[in-house]
């Protein structure tokens, strides 16, 4: 059994995503097993925060009194260098295609990690 | 063998004081009396689900409170798929010899039972709550998202989803039941808030009261039947985060399994009824059932292909996005309108010619697909 990383969902700064020691294959939501093979105890690694803009939403109109002190936010789909898709946010003036980087901020009373473009 | 037999649609708005279950009955009502059958007829019931009145056992919370006692009955819950998903269901029903009616309701007073707020909220929650949710998502983020993607792929334009908002308004404009009464332009859809850009207000389907309902039975009842051609589905994923890339969406499989269950091919269609929650959606589904090529739907609109006259009229009681979104309800009121226009009652909205309909529902984000054929037989 692989230990379990600690990760922005849980509060830590850090993007955390499972490698299949059986497939090969990797996943961002959490599971005890892969859902490519449904292997036991995927290896849990650290990812570099370095990715590919897949898609942009800056979100304008938020539904609850903590999300809607931050609009407008902007949500954004990345394509990880490790090969797997998240959601988080980023620079209001991102577009599909950027190279970008994480760091993380604080949203709502959380850590998000919010993707930059690499300049 | 199965026949839609009757429809019942109430309007959608506000309806002040109304439960969810009110709702629901006044829609069964109409239904049953549509069918021309007696309560005591119908022996099974589906229902979808209220975000105001959640229950564990709503199909059962309604059938006492409608006064029915059935041999079947439990709720579904796949999002806007839930109409055709039950309806599928009820044709398997009837098919197999389970039961002979059964009586597909939805209704919700999702806008006056609770605050805007609260409805987006609840409805957010379709995310994933470790690694969505805490980023503050809303649906139209969501949509917005894939939105940003199919514009960047196929060069769409803000002025081209535009133009959905505005066919489903004039549409909506011929039907006394429709939440919008006022013509809208794309310079008005353009010049509305931003809500998840690329998305505006006026791409955007409203929050709505209302209730929708059918009876789906072994035999016809009336002169003209409606019968059930052929459906399937296509389940990809739940989160956005995990959606397959826009050329293997779940609409693309499920109207090519409901075209081989059906022989019918796109081209033997005469009228299209398609989930719209946002401008965008109704432009991929279009695109992805073969009703336009990639990055042509809006083209054809300006053309005048989906208008009423026009040779794919397309959800001429306004959509969710004009006639309005009550859940449930909402995309059940696609069908109750095809089935208007299949037995020639659609009125001042009549087509020439429905003889074979397309229908389709989405739920999630594109997560969850259902495509229906429906065939006139006189």
């Amino acid at each position: 059994m692989s230990g379990k990383l600690a990760d922005w969902t849980s509060g830590a700064e850090a993007i955390v995503y499972q490698s299949c020691t059986a497939c090969g294959a990797v996943q961002s939501f959490r599971r005890s097993f892969c859902a490519a093979c449904g292997a036991p105890d995927p290896q849990e690694r650290r990812a570099s925060g370095i990715g590919t803009v897949y898609a942009t939403s800056l979100v304008c109109r938020a539904a609850t009194p903590e999300t809607r002190a931050h609009v407008p936010y902007n949500m954004v789909l990345v394509d990880t260098a490790e090969g797997f898709r998240m959601m988080a946010h980023g620079e209001n003036d991102l577009a599909i295609g950027d190279k970008v980087t994480a760091r993380f901020a604080q949203f709502a009373g959380r850590v998000v990690p919010y993707f930059e473009k690499v300049r | 063998m199965s026949f839609i037999t009757g429809v019942g649609l109430t309007s959608f708005g506000k309806h002040e004081g109304s439960s969810s279950l009110d709702l629901m009955s006044k829609a069964a009502e109409l239904a049953i009396s549509d069918a021309g059958v007696r309560r005591s007829e119908i022996d099974g019931i589906l229902c979808g689900y209220s975000t105001v009145s959640s229950h564990i056992m709503l199909a059962t919370v309604f059938a006492e409170h409608f006064g029915i006692r059935p041999s079947y009955a439990h709720a579904v819950q796949v999002g806007g798929a839930t109409g055709l998903a039950m309806t599928m269901l009820a044709h398997h029903l009837v098919d197999a010899g389970v039961a002979k009616h059964v009586l597909v309701v939805g209704g919700e007073n999702r806008l006056t039972g609770q605050s805007r707020d609260a409805s987006i909220q609840a409805l957010a929650q379709v995310g994933h709550p470790d690694y969505e949710v805490p980023l503050g998502p809303t649906i139209p983020a969501y949509y917005g998202l894939v939105a940003s993607r199919y514009m960047h792929e196929y060069g769409v334009t803000e002025e081209d989803l535009a133009e959905f908002a505005v066919l489903m308004r004039k549409h909506a404009l011929s039907h006394p039941g429709a939440q919008f009464h006022d013509p809208i332009t794309v310079a008005d859809v353009m010049a509305s808030k931003p809500v998840a850009k690329p998305l505006k207000l006026l791409d955007c389907c409203p929050v709505s009261d209302g209730g929708a309902a059918f009876v789906i039975s072994r035999e016809r009842t009336g002169d003209i039947g409606v019968r059930i051609r052929g459906c399937a589905q296509a389940h990809t994923h739940q989160h956005v985060t995990a959606a397959p890339a826009l050329s293997e969406l779940g609409a693309e499989i499920a109207i090519a399994k409901a075209k081989a269950v059906s022989s019918v091919a796109i081209s033997d269609v005469r009228y299209a009824a398609v989930y719209d929650s946002f401008t965008i959606t109704l432009a991929m589904l279009l695109e992805d059932l073969g009703l336009a090529k990639r990055g042509e739907a809006a083209a054809r609109v300006r053309a005048g292909h989906f208008n009423q006259d026009g040779e794919m009229p397309l959800n001429t009681h306004g959509g969710l996005l004009s006639y309005g979104h009550c859940g449930v309800g909402g995309a059940m009121a696609h069908l109750v309108e095809t089935h208007l226009q299949m037995t020639g009652r659609a009125g001042n909205r009549q087509v020439r010619d429905a003889s074979v309909a397309l229908l389709h529902g989405d739920g999630g984000v594109l997560s969850s697909h259902v495509s229906m054929f429906l065939e006139q037989v006189r």
